[in-house]
């Protein structure tokens, strides 16, 4: 058990607690704004630290390699995914939940 | 480490059974769009860990790289659809 496989560990724990709670987000939340605001920041910090555990783990090769570079597509390509939803339901007509609307 | 991803993977596939709810019972479209994208992202995960597990990380990465881009791409199609399909109402 090297410092590497330690820290890689540590890593993917992290992203497991983060997935957790960008779910309990997803789940719990009132609207359709609120939610997304969980699981866009959630999730895309939880795949990140999910990934650079797995490189770690893998070590400088062209798999590892590979997976640090689908990590930082993730990192560009979640939040851009995240704000083009959001504006289409925007666009659409949604409205944001206020305190004292009932949940939606 | 092989029982830990074993574990790790698990731990996932509970969460996107988690997450199916909110594909089934999502009020609206836009709430199932989300729900299908956040399902998109755990899936990237699982199929690293599948690749560990069998011995096959050379082949699975490949696969994960391609499920990454095809996820924000229908993302962005489907928004994309929507925002007009609200624009001509």
């Amino acid at each position: 058990m090297t410092l590497l496989k330690v820290l890689s560990i540590l890593f993917i724990a992290g992203g497991i607690f983060f997935f957790f709670t960008a779910t309990v987000g997803l789940l719990r939340f009132p609207d359709f704004f609120s939610r997304l605001h969980a699981t866009g920041k959630g999730d895309t910090l939880a795949v990140f630290l999910s990934l650079v555990g797995l490189a770690l783990y893998e070590g400088i090769t062209l798999n590892g390699v590979k997976i640090i570079l689908i990590a930082i597509f993730m990192f560009i390509a979640q939040p851009t995914a995240t704000h083009a939803i959001s504006k289409a339901g925007l666009r659409y007509g949604l409205k944001p939940w206020m305190k004292g609307d009932e949940r939606r | 480490m092989n029982e830990l991803f074993a574990g790790v993977g698990l731990v996932l596939c509970g969460l996107v059974l988690l997450v199916m709810y909110r594909v089934i019972f999502g009020p609206g479209v836009f709430n199932r769009v989300a729900a299908i994208s956040a399902i998109g992202t755990k899936t990237l995960v699982i199929l690293l860990i599948f690749g560990y597990l069998y011995n096959r990380i050379e082949m699975f990465v490949d696969i994960s790289l391609v499920y990454a881009l095809l996820n924000f791409v229908g993302c962005i199609a489907a928004a994309k659809y929507l925002e007009r399909e609200g624009e001509a109402r």
